[in-house]
């Protein structure tokens, strides 16, 4: 049996979508910057999507601008924040448990003389509001935090820790990465007080190469790209009609009956942890996330277990890769201090609505046999 | 400018005797497949010389990068050629050539003229006096010196006159093809890359063994040694790779013999493969790149241990005086340092002791091995029997 649990990694593209996206490819394939007929059809597709996401989003069409993804998202709010804003101040807060599209482009501004404070997070997960607030300086001007963590699936308090940011200085911008929470829960980034928030396109049935920047209206910002000023200069470039449109369906698709499919996947979720767990020396270190479970399975190195599980028919992510010549250890499992045998034996289970229990009760057979085998061959 | 014609130099063939013939077919015979995508050109030996000439538009860089991976070839010569043989045009040639192909003309020269046709009106001597006149009135910052020349310039007068002065380095060699078959082991690592390299160098085919061992290695680990074996592939040839899977052999002599011979064992088993592989495919020795004292089951001892494995086929290990830094230098040089150096585990580290043994006592590791009689031979038969094969090209 094939199960696919590796959907916090990049997920199937829905049918329709794709049905979208190769009707646009053949026939209207305009540049929507074209004056003529094909230009106007082709720059319809796109605010079509941008009106599908901010009825999501709740939000006004013109605060999205859509990128290659996730990581042209992170990059364009944090380094196109940071250039805005540099006047104010060179202070930069983010949590240990970023994403690298957001701690990359933190040491990159490091470089360009701005600080950053890393704040850090509770054995959950949880950003430490406290160490936050004393984070906050006079010089401080963007604040970055991730919304649902990529690895254990924790949910930040958005909406609490902008009430920290804000009350401190309402001008501090507030960037969440929201890849993870996209399209997995309700929200409206005005509401949660967010002023930057990134989403990417393929981790919910969408094409790879789209996603997203909300970018809270009127708000100051500094492109990261120039050339034809497409999408009123925040993001030159001929738009990517094909990933965009598909990137809408995707999203109206994902939300339709989204309280269902994600009760769904959570029971599926629920059911999986309850049994895995009861093996001998299996932890449980996942958040509340629907869709995102950690596991350790303690005297297994998680990529043996991994290649074990691939051969079954199972696909899983290794929360932390390691090597005998370069051990390289999750900064995520670190920063919530799980002991040592747990770093090297964890993996990342992520499921979405086309998993089936079915797929669950083989997974937990086949783990349940590994398991014992696994364990006799350690180094 | 576009050079209608390349000269190629060969050191070692020439010493052949009565089978040179055979060398140099089986160099042009290569350089032909080589050169067949990129254009139309015709390889011909000719006076005990072989000539590229391009009847096409070609890219330099791809015919220079081709054929600086054909064994045999030590050095590769753009020749510009002048129809008309007429003195004069040929002098005018020579002018333009070094005008274009020297930015700086404050070198030392000489002239090495040679004529095939004994009718030219002027004899070799005269050639070399004349043009070196005619160049240095051309460009008087040059300089003639017959002894040691910085530049030497040659130009041959037949039907049509030759003029090169440059020569690009080949790899030297001899033409793969001539020199029968070997078994090469491929890890994944930087040294076993260069060992099967050295080997197909002295004109040796190769076939190469990987032993795969999943779970406990990745499907990119096996990508890996495919992606290697591709690249030495450009040098060797096509190369058929078979893929062992190893995994219930590691498994059993896990499970019975003592944890610090472990590598000893499973590599002395790896060796027992090869050499069967080798015998069916008609190979007549297993290259391996093991270097003295690199790691512990490299050491005289273990090597001695794990050599009595096999007694039907010789082990040749081009490796084994180099130091770490040589043996990273040709892998740069023959490209596949990059992917030798990516992550992944392979099959001789997943299972490796905290202390292995570093002198291992050929008595004592037969003895563990007893352990494995009755268990072993039926996995053994079955890696032997589940073998896949994937050519690299």
């Amino acid at each position: 049996m094939e199960c696919y649990f590796d959907n916090a990694a990049t997920t199937a593209v829905f049918p329709e979508v794709k049905d979208l996206m190769v009707k646009i490819m053949e026939e209207d394939y305009g540049n929507p910057s074209s004056l003529h007929m094909k230009g106007v059809e082709a720059e319809r597709y796109i605010k079509e999507a941008a009106s599908r996401i901010s009825k999501e989003l709740k939000c006004l069409e013109k605060e999205l601008t859509f990128t290659s993804g996730g990581t042209e998202s992170n990059n364009l709010a944090i380094i196109g924040a940071a250039m805005a804003k540099r006047r104010q101040g060179k202070h930069i807060i983010c949590s240990e448990i970023e994403h690298a599209s957001v701690s990359a482009p933190m040491e990159f501004l490091e470089k360009e003389g701005y600080e950053v404070t890393y704040v850090g997070v509770d054995e959950h997960g949880r950003l430490k509001l406290d160490e936050l607030k004393s984070a906050l300086r006079e010089d401080t001007i963007l604040v970055s935090t991730m919304f649902v963590n990529n690895e254990i699936g924790v949910i930040e308090p958005i909406e609490e820790i902008s009430k920290v940011i804000k009350d401190y200085n309402e001008n501090i911008v507030f960037h969440v990465d929201g890849v993870q929470a996209f399209g997995k829960m309700r929200f409206s980034p005005k509401k949660l007080g967010v002023d930057l928030m990134s989403f990417s396109g393929h981790k919910i049935h969408g094409p790879k190469g789209s996603g997203a920047l909300y970018i809270k209206d009127k708000l100051l910002m500094r492109p990261i790209i120039y050339g034809g000023g497409q999408q009123n200069a925040m993001r030159s470039g001929t738009e990517n009609v094909p990933a965009i449109a598909g990137m809408g369906l995707a999203t109206e698709l994902m939300y339709k009956d989204n309280e269902k499919k994600m009760d769904y996947i959570r029971a599926l979720k629920k059911s999986f942890i309850e049994r895995v767990t009861a093996f001998e020396n299996v932890f449980d270190n996942s958040g509340d996330a629907p869709h995102v479970m950690s596991i350790s399975f303690v005297g297994v190195r998680s990529e043996v277990m991994l290649h074990a599980l691939e051969d079954k028919g199972i696909y899983v992510s290794a929360g932390s890769a390691c090597s005998s010549n370069k051990p390289h250890v999750s900064n995520v499992l670190k920063a919530i201090n799980l002991p040592k045998e747990r770093l090297e034996s964890t993996l990342r289970f992520s499921f979405c609505e086309d998993n089936t229990m079915e797929q669950v009760d083989y997974a937990v057979g086949i783990i349940g046999e590994l398991l014992p085998m696994l364990r006799k061959y350690t180094r | 400018m576009q050079y209608k014609m390349f000269l190629i130099k060969y050191a070692e063939i020439g010493t052949k005797g009565k089978n040179r013939y055979v060398f140099e077919e089986a160099m042009c015979k290569r350089m032909r497949n080589r050169l067949k995508p990129y254009g139309e050109f015709e390889v011909r030996r000719e006076y005990g010389r072989i000539y590229v000439e391009a009847f096409s538009d070609y890219d330099f860089d791809d015919i220079i990068k081709v054929l600086k991976q054909i064994f045999g070839i030590v050095g590769i010569c753009p020749v510009k050629v002048v129809e008309d043989t007429a003195y004069d045009n040929i002098s005018k040639a020579v002018i333009e050539y070094i005008d274009e192909e020297y930015k700086n003309k404050t070198f030392t020269f000489k002239c090495h003229a040679r004529r095939n046709d004994k009718n030219y009106p002027k004899s070799s001597m005269e050639l070399n006096c004349d043009l070196g006149a005619d160049l240095l009135n051309a460009f008087p910052d040059l300089s003639v010196d017959v002894h040691n020349p910085e530049v030497m310039i040659e130009v041959e007068v037949r039907n049509v006159a030759y003029i090169y002065s440059k020569v690009i380095p080949g790899p030297g060699g001899l033409p793969v093809g001539t020199n029968g078959k070997a078994m090469a082991l491929l890890s994944g690592g930087i040294d076993s890359p260069v060992a099967a390299y050295m080997i197909a160098k002295r004109g040796v085919e190769l076939e190469a063994v990987y032993f795969n061992a999943p779970p406990y290695t990745s499907e990119r680990a096996k990508q890996k040694v495919i992606d290697l074996a591709k690249q030495v592939s450009q040098y060797s040839g096509v190369l058929k790779l078979h893929i062992v899977n190893f995994t219930d052999i590691q498994l059993c002599i896990y499970d019975n013999c003592p944890h610090d011979e472990l590598t000893i064992i499973m590599k002395r088993y790896m060796y027992k493969v090869a050499e069967e592989l080798a015998m069916k495919e008609d190979c007549q020795c297993i290259v391996t790149g093991e270097s003295i004292g690199q790691v512990s089951s490299q050491t005289t001892q273990s090597l001695l241990v794990i050599d009595s494995a096999i007694d039907k086929i010789p082990v040749f290990r081009p490796c084994i005086g180099m130091d770490k830094q040589e043996i990273i230098d040709i892998s740069e040089m023959i490209g596949t340092y990059e992917t030798s150096i990516l992550p992944y585990e392979d099959c001789c580290t997943i299972f490796v002791d905290k202390h292995p043994v570093t002198r291992p006592k050929l008595n004592q590791i037969l003895e563990s091995e007893k352990a494995l009689t009755g268990k072993i031979e039926e996995l053994y038969a079955k890696a032997m029997e589940s073998v896949e094969v994937v050519y690299c090209r």
